[in-house]
């Protein structure tokens, strides 16, 4: 479908790709091809086959049929590094980096023939100030943040000169900030004719960065589009094949006031953390309250506090009247408040455990899992089925470990989870994280379902779109500070970016 | 008790031979360890080292062959567990339990025709000029060459691990293996070539035991050194100098207290021989408390190359 036109001068072609894994025909003959200096988007589900494909263009992984051309000439790396020596380089989404080397010998890792250590370091410095992505070579990278990670990846590829540059999934752990200044550096890459293949799942970045788009289902190529062109939701129905269903909900009177914390002040438990700071806020029944703001101001000191992982030095936490702030996570669990933190893999989620284990360690008081010290597994497995069916969990079965589900499908869990459990009081971080469009929006409306059930809900979250769609009142944390709550209907995003800086409380509620 | 007999030099000169087979083994062990392996079957290697060397040893009436013999066949023994660990994802820490019980039982099977039999001698390089440097020439440069070959084994180890390409790729595949084979980098291939080395050292410090130590078979004679070699590498935090460091501080403190015995001091016995270990391991935590203790990422996980 990409027309003969684009074909003459491309960069690259790809005809016909196909690649079987046992049970699962993961590309079926893709086709389509890139021309010099172009970002083009490829759209699809979890699970669609994205991966794969650029693994074949990376030489991770070899095709079963089909050819690959590159500026006309075949194409067939076999590893990496031929098709790094052919200039085609990528910025993984995660498994690339080092955490205990530093940043010049993550580099130097990552290309064929590196210069000395000293000059190599100058040109790290060179470079990674040409694109303005500063990076100081000596760091070690498990010290960076998550933004000055992705610099080194960034760096590592631009050292090479690639004409290919293909990105998994870049912005997903990036502050908005941090994004424009990444979206700078591509769209210079891009004039200085440097093609750039770009996963995302962040459907408004790829209407502002994308010229063209392709866009899989189950393998297949189904559609080709120039995503300024589209909207949000017409990509993201492209990409499901069928109505996206939007959340919706009947508005409801808000009930009593089902979690309060008032003078709430924490020093943060980790070293880069961020303090809390006099925080006070409600939330009542049949309520759902966003919290906006730019990842680091709070956000996992603010959960930790509400779940119980670490206590409040001033001021009160009360639930339904009763002060809770110096009970456990299990007591608060058996009161009603629930929590599902950010991180999937590792903090809301064992990974090395099944699903079933996975359901017992939150599910045990509240779904009575467990009888006088003894785990009762049958009843266990049944609320996991339970989970994976009403949340449409894609794994071959309960006993499957956490860490082998895709991102979007254990996040569904993690929030299922907490959700069958009946809470009075939920409080989520980030629970559309990396999530693709459909099964954020089921997540999305289960959280709107759970609190027209008269459950309160609070949503953590750096994704504004998602606030506005689903939150009854909105904030937003600054440096551990929270602004008043305001209503979100009518919002503006001159009233939401003076929150996020935080703005006095009555400049905004004004 | 007559502290007088024991003599400083004498005592400074012993330590380095005390030291060589645990130094020979915890280096090995160290590069193991760094590609992102967890062989415990060092034990298994060194005695397995120490019958095969001493054999060679005796039927050619060269030692030197008999290190040979006793590398080869460290490295053959860990070849095994490189295979069930790399290809067929046994669990480490079971495989390598297993493979000291294997060295142990090998070994004694093996040395039975050679038990009483004397060692060939090894002959002492006296490094022209340098042994002749009053009070360090006797502690240092007068040694049998295993001793030299082994400090050199260090530095190579050091050199090639911070100085060069292949010890970046080495540590990039111990500090996270899926990173590596992202980047195409043969993570199962380098790890092979790791315990290759790392069993041929424990041969070499097996044999060390029975061709110059003792120098005679007798069975189980390495007698924990392997176990000791393991604790020194993680107390070292993985770092080739601090290996050094740790295994001629436990040969030091073993000889030591070997002289105290001999001169009656009034400790318990028991308090000296374990002295040895206590100290050693006192002094490693002291230092590693210090700094980042630098276990290699993907120490002891298995490796499932993805699609």
């Amino acid at each position: 479908m990409t027309g003969d036109m684009r074909q003459g001068d491309a960069l690259m072609t790809l005809e016909g790709l196909t690649k079987a894994y046992p049970g699962v025909l993961a590309n079926d003959q893709v086709s389509f091809s890139l021309l010099p200096g172009e970002v083009h988007a490829l759209l699809g589900e979890n699970g669609a086959g994205k991966s794969t494909l650029v693994k074949m263009i990376y030489g991770l992984v070899k095709p079963d049929a089909g050819q690959m051309t590159l500026n006309g000439d075949d194409f067939t790396p076999v590893n990496p590094a031929a098709a790094r020596a052919a200039g085609v380089a990528m910025v993984f989404q995660h498994f690339s980096l080092f955490d205990a080397l530093s940043v010049a010998e993550n580099i130097a890792l990552g290309m064929d023939n590196p210069p000395s250590t000293r000059e190599l370091a100058s040109r790290i410095r060179e470079v990674s100030q040409a694109y303005g992505l500063p990076l100081d070579p000596d760091r070690i990278v498990g010290d960076l943040s998550a933004g000055e990670r992705q610099r080194v990846e960034i760096i590592r590829c631009l050292l090479q000169n690639p004409k290919l540059l293909i990105m998994d999934e870049p912005t997903s752990v990036l502050t908005p900030q941090e994004v424009e200044i990444l979206f700078e550096t591509l769209r210079k890459l891009t004039s200085e004719g440097t093609s750039i293949l770009y996963i995302s799942h962040k459907l408004e970045e790829i209407r502002a960065l994308c010229e063209h788009a392709t866009i899989l289902r189950h393998g297949v190529v189904v559609d080709t589009c120039d995503p300024r062109e589209k909207s949000a939701r017409e990509l993201a129905e492209l990409m499901v094949g069928d109505k996206l269903h939007v959340p919706s909900r009947d508005p409801a009177e808000p009930g009593a006031v089902a979690l309060s914390l008032s003078g709430v002040s924490m020093p943060s438990p980790s070293e880069f953390g961020t303090d809390l700071r006099n925080v006070s806020l409600e939330v009542r029944k049949g309520e759902v309250l966003g919290i906006g703001g730019v990842a680091g101001n709070g956000q996992d000191e603010l959960l930790a506090v509400m779940s119980g992982e670490a206590r409040a030095q001033d001021g009160s936490i009360t639930l339904a009247g009763e002060e809770i702030n110096t009970l456990s996570p299990g007591a608060r669990r058996a009161r009603g408040l629930l929590t599902a933190p950010e991180e999937r893999l590792g903090h809301s989620a064992a990974p090395e455990m099944s699903l079933i284990e996975n359901a017992l360690l939150t599910g045990s008081v509240r779904e009575k899992l467990v009888d006088r010290g003894f785990l009762r597994w049958n009843k266990t497995e049944k609320f996991a089925r339970r989970i994976i069916e009403a949340f449409d969990v894609r794994t071959p079965g309960p006993d499957n470990a956490a860490g082998s589900l895709s991102g979007g499908n254990l996040q569904k869990f993690v929030i299922g989870r907490e959700v069958l459990q009946n809470p009075d009081v939920l409080v989520v971080n980030q629970p559309t994280w990396g999530v693709d469009a459909a099964a954020a929006a089921s997540i999305r409306q289960s959280l709107l379902d759970l609190a027209h059930k008269g459950a309160a809900v609070i949503v953590i979250s750096q994704d504004l779109d998602e606030l506005m769609e689903i939150s009854d009142r909105f904030t937003a944390l600054n440096e551990g500070r929270l602004a008043r709550p305001v209503p979100t209907q009518g919002l503006s995003v001159e009233e939401i970016g003076l929150m996020m800086g935080g703005a006095e409380d009555g400049e905004v509620a004004a | 008790m007559d502290l007088g007999q024991i003599n400083p030099l004498l005592l400074l000169a012993s330590l380095m031979v005390a030291a060589t087979p645990i130094l020979l083994a915890a280096i090995g062990e160290a590069v193991v360890e760094k590609s992102g392996v967890l062989n415990l079957g060092v034990e298994g290697m060194m005695i397995t080292g120490a019958v095969v060397g001493f054999a060679f040893g005796v039927n050619t009436g060269a030692p030197s062959i008999g290190f040979v013999a006793a590398a080869v066949a460290g490295a053959a023994l860990s070849m095994l567990f490189g295979v069930l660990v790399l290809y067929l994802k046994s669990n480490q820490v079971a495989t390598g339990l297993g493979l000291t019980l294997f060295g142990l039982g090998l070994s004694a099977l093996i040395g039975k025709p050679y038990e009483g039999i004397k060692a060939p001698t090894m002959a002492k390089w006296e490094i022209p000029l340098l042994s002749d440097i009053p009070v360090l020439g006797p502690i240092m440069f007068r040694h049998d060459p295993m001793v030299y070959v082994s400090l050199i084994i260090v530095a190579l180890t050091w050199y090639v691990l911070t100085r060069t390409r292949a010890g970046l790729i080495l540590r990039g595949v111990g500090e996270n293996h899926n990173a590596a084979h992202a980047l195409g980098y043969k993570v199962i291939r380098v790890r092979l070539m790791a315990i290759a080395f790392g069993g041929a050292c424990a041969g070499m410090g097996g044999a060390y035991i029975s061709l110059v130590r003792v120098p005679q078979w007798v069975e189980g004679m390495t007698a924990g050194a392997g176990w000791i070699a393991l604790a020194i590498v993680v107390f070292a935090s993985w770092r080739p100098w601090r290996v050094l460091l740790g295994a001629y501080l436990f040969g030091g403190i073993s000889v030591l207290q070997l002289n105290l015995q001999a001169a009656g001091v009034p400790i318990p016995v028991e308090i000296l021989a374990m002295s040895p270990y206590l100290i050693t391991i006192l002094v490693l935590v002291v230092i590693s408390l210090r700094g980042n203790h630098g276990a290699p990422g993907s120490l002891g996980r298995e490796f499932h190359a993805t699609h």
